[in-house]
């Protein structure tokens, strides 16, 4: 374990953290805001604990493998939300540390539960900042690390591979830095299309940039505190678009950018997300034809929802609380599956959902033909065994983490509906859950315990388990292993 | 610059790990997932897990826009099919490993014409060719030639009661009246480059530049002449032994190959009717007793196994042979056969590596002075490069003590109209001169990259 270049990268992410610090700073700084302080308080903070780091744990040798690749994935998360928690606590607009913490968690892993009751008593600067630690965590931070410093390490692969969800993580160019940045690029390119659309319906530059940031990162954050209802259909409409986008593997963008267009539509799980999504939209429309008025408005909340859930963003255009109970139980099914993989979405991921249900017809096959040999193929390729073993591993451990998260929270005693919902959706990165945990509502009323405990599940969640796992066994952090 | 490599074995991975390290973009292609897995967790590349030959993954590795395209697999022919298809799809450049003796006669240029090969690389004959040269001066650990064969660079082992031991550069050119130059020396782990008043100690390594017969006056001087091989023991009949024996028996040395596959020894003894082939088990002491290891000149030991040529090597050095040569494939393994006493290590992946580093960072300069050799020093802790100097080179005129080199650099050696120089401080660069660089900085690829 190479311990000293763990903490040393951690070091790197709070410099890098401090400067994202800035930016929020500026907007209040341009807002006349005291929340200004706050930010330069703790990027000063964060500086200076980075260069605390950086200088006391020098690596010796810059080489890693899998493992700590997995634990400073964990360890930057960790020191991030910490130290991003500051200036809600500093500058007193969430009183509350662990409050403070829940909520930047809830961003950096582009859950989007709030546990703000009015958030519309946000300085702007508070408010920028919620949704840009979405917008960061999205990509993920260490993919911005290993895009932006020069000769981080050869191996930083296996960095890379622990923050990117999804059962196969590869290169798109062959060196990691490139890779970033390509990915960065896609990113920023779609992010500043949306808020150019937004910014054409009058809605303007601070509000455009957060909405986008947020729903580029699949997180949810609204400013208002009816959610996304208040807006106008044309807004709606290309949220409902740009969830949908953020919810497609990236990698098919840059086929797209190669022009290799008939490789990036002969994607297995591009179709899997785009059946899904229909089938499910035309299922919610035909059962809550009867709650509004016009078949449009039908069919525009249902796409939104289908949208915004599916890809575990968590918006709300409507109170889906009221949804009769099939509309509810799509979308609870839309909660557990998630988006594409090399998405900004969370949850399971789509692919692996894919292999699993291919595994299962393998499987029943074999009981047919107990000698038949069958290989189980994804996007026209074989998926080795370690694949996928790695795969049902993870279903095995996924629901256990929601039981056992589920579990915990039940301590606080609200309805059965409320907590199971809360547990899936933040472990998913969704956001809202249904009943007292709905889009309508916020996880204030949960106990301190609870607010902790749903924290981890976020990250968890959005790291794919194993990283905070392996960070918490103590056999990762012995000398010879 | 995107560089596609073709198989990964033990050559492909070399390739791979000195191409990243130039900093190229590199795409490896290998048909077993395991080892495109390894690889790509080893190295900052980008793994392709298919057929080399086959259009669809190479176009899935891109190699529309590829400037340069490697093939190493096993197969030749594959190689070939590979290059051949690559440079059709749009490879600028094709580079292939063929090492078949068959292919490697006078069809091979008529192959590489139509092929549209840009190189082929036989990594064995490369070899034999390194152990060939040391055969013929075998008090060096190490040498290196330069077009025309004017000008060579040989490194050594100073024993530990050498008579060097405390001179410094200065005092030693005056002592011995010789004109070689000590350009580089590793001292434990440290390189230098040296200049007049550095101090020489025992054990250190050194390399010399000079002419092939001022080199051999140096050595007749310090008393560590050796006589050309003229009795060569070599152990495993493999393809590097074969191209190895076929030149010593041109050269007129009595050859014995130790093999212990019967089939092999039959096809040997075939295509070498001068050499004497021994079925046996080399690792066996007493048949390398029978066979005169004893009263050998010297021992090449190139068995598919480096434990085996470790070893036996080891063996060899408590019998008494003057020279002994030992083929290690495993970078890993390189150190520790320093550390038991093998001085002339050879290692046919690096030779090949070199030459494919040379090759990319000749395609990198297309304008400048061109790059006509490049080696690696000292386990890649310097190098050694010859450019040719061309018209619009800046420093061309300029004597070199009015140079502002940077440190760490140092010219080593001029070849002008086919007569070696060893410069001083007077001299000065012409056009179409070669100037042989030493430097521990790597990555030059421009001759003004000296100047700080």
């Amino acid at each position: 374990m190479n311990r000293k270049m763990v903490l040393f990268l951690t070091g790197k992410i709070l410099q890098i953290e401090a400067l994202l610090l800035l930016f929020p700073a500026i907007v209040s700084l341009i807002y006349n805001e005291s929340s200004m302080w706050a930010f330069l308080v703790s990027a000063l903070f964060a500086v200076a604990l980075g260069f605390a780091l950086t200088l006391i744990f020098r690596p010796k040798t810059d080489v890693i493998y899998a493992k700590e690749g997995l634990v400073i994935v964990a360890l930057a998360w960790i020191a991030m939300s910490l130290v991003g928690a500051l200036p809600f606590y500093i500058s007193r607009e969430i009183p509350s540390y662990i409050d403070a913490v829940f909520e930047i968690v809830s961003g950096f892993t582009t859950t989007g539960s709030s546990i703000l009751k009015n958030v519309e008593a946000l300085s702007h600067g508070c408010l920028l900042w919620r949704s840009f630690s979405q917008w960061i965590g999205g990509m993920g931070v260490l993919v911005f690390v290993t895009a932006v410093i020069p000769n981080l390490s050869d191996r930083s692969i296996h960095i890379i591979r622990a923050e990117m969800p999804g059962p196969i993580v590869g290169k798109l160019v062959p060196k990691v830095k490139n890779t970033s940045r390509v990915l960065y690029l896609i990113y920023i390119a779609l992010t500043v299309l949306e808020i150019i659309l937004l910014l054409c319906d009058g809605l303007n530059l601070f509000e455009s940039s957060v909405l986008s940031f947020s729903t580029m990162a699949t997180g949810g954050f609204s400013i208002k505190a009816d959610g996304m209802a208040s807006y106008s259909v044309y807004v709606q409409w290309v949220i409902t678009i740009f969830m949908f986008l953020a919810g497609i593997n990236f990698n098919l963008y840059y086929l797209c950018i190669i022009k290799r267009f008939s490789s990036a539509l002969k994607s297995e799980e591009l179709w899997t997300y785009i059946v899904m999504v229909l089938v499910s939209a035309g299922i919610i429309t035909a059962n809550t034809l009867p709650l509004y008025d016009s078949l449009s408005d039908t069919i525009r909340h249902s796409a939104f929802q289908v949208s915004s859930i599916i890809t575990t963003t968590g918006y709300g255009s409507t109170d889906f609380n009221l949804w009769p109970s099939l509309s509810k139980a799509v979308l609870l099914i839309l909660m557990f599956t998630g988006a594409c993989a090399g998405s900004t979405a969370g949850g399971f991921k789509l692919s692996r959902v894919v292999i699993i249900f291919k595994t299962i017809k393998k499987e029943c096959q074999r009981l047919i033909h107990p000698r038949s040999i069958r290989s189980v193929k994804f996007e026209g390729k074989a998926v080795d065994d370690i694949t996928r073993h790695g795969v049902t591993a993870y279903l095995g451990i996924y629901m256990l983490c929601i039981l056992g998260i589920f579990l915990l929270i039940s301590i606080d005693n609200f309805s059965f509906e409320t907590n199971f919902s809360a547990a899936v959706s933040c472990f998913n990165n969704i956001g809202p859950g249904f009943d007292a945990a709905g889009p309508l509502s916020s996880f204030a009323d949960y106990s301190a315990f609870s607010k902790i405990i749903l924290s981890f599940a976020m990250l968890m969640g959005r790291l794919e388990i194993y990283p905070i796992l392996l960070m918490f066994s103590i056999g990762t952090w012995r000398k010879n292993r | 610059m995107k560089i596609i490599v073709v198989g990964c074995g033990k050559i492909g991975a070399t390739i791979v790990d000195s191409l990243t390290a130039e900093g190229h973009n590199v795409i490896a292609i290998d048909n077993s997932p395991s080892v495109i897995e390894e690889i790509t967790n080893l190295y900052d590349v980008m793994g392709v897990c298919g057929n080399g030959a086959d259009c669809e993954t190479l176009s899935e590795a891109g190699i529309e826009d590829a400037e340069l395209f490697i093939s190493v697999t096993d197969s030749d022919e594959m190689n070939m099919l590979a290059c051949f298809l690559a440079k059709k799809m749009g490879a600028s450049y094709t580079i292939a490993r063929i090492r078949n003796p068959e292919y490697n006669d006078k069809s091979l240029g008529f192959m590489r014409h139509h092929l549209g090969l840009d190189m082929a690389i036989n990594p064995e004959l490369l070899a034999a060719r390194e152990f060939y040269r040391l055969l013929k001066l075998p008090s060096a650990a190490k040498v290196e030639t330069f077009s025309g064969r004017t000008f060579e660079m040989v490194e050594i082992k100073l024993k530990s009661d050498s008579v060097l031991d405390g001179l410094s550069l200065i005092e030693m050119r005056k002592k011995y009246q010789v004109n070689v130059l000590v350009c580089i020396v590793q001292r434990g782990d440290k390189v230098f480059i040296p200049d007049g008043n550095f101090i020489l100690k025992s054990n250190d390594r050194i390399g010399i530049t000079g002419k092939p017969a001022e080199i051999l006056k140096f050595f007749k001087a310090l008393g560590i002449m050796q006589k050309q091989a003229k009795d060569v023991m070599i152990l495993g009949a493999s393809r590097t032994s074969y191209y190895l024996a076929k030149m010593l028996l041109n050269g007129s040395s009595d050859v014995k190959i130790i093999e212990l596959n019967p089939e092999k020894c039959k096809q040997f003894s075939e295509y070498l009717p001068g050499a004497v082939i021994i079925n046996g088990d080399g690792a066996q002491q007493e048949l390398l007793l029978e066979e005169g290891i004893k009263n050998t000149d010297a021992f090449v030991s190139l068995t598919g196994m480096d434990e085996e040529n470790i070893l036996i090597s080891y063996f060899a050095s408590t019998m008494g042979v003057p020279k002994i040569i030992t083929k290690v494939n495993r970078k890993e393994f390189v150190l520790l056969a320093q550390k038991l006493g093998a001085e002339s290590i050879v290692t046919p992946q690096n030779i090949v590596a070199d030459i494919l580093v040379r090759y990319a960072r000749g395609l990198e300069n297309t304008i400048g002075s061109k790059i006509e050799t490049l080696y690696q020093l000292m386990d890649g802790k310097a190098e050694l490069l010859e450019f040719i100097v061309s018209a619009d080179c800046d420093i061309i005129g300029i004597p070199f003590k009015d140079l502002n080199t940077k440190s760490g650099t140092l010219i080593a050696g001029i070849i002008r109209n086919r007569k070696a120089i060893l410069p001083s401080g007077e001299d000065c660069l012409q056009e179409n001169d070669k100037v042989i660089i030493i430097s521990s900085t790597l990555g030059m690829t421009e001759l003004s990259d000296i100047i700080r």
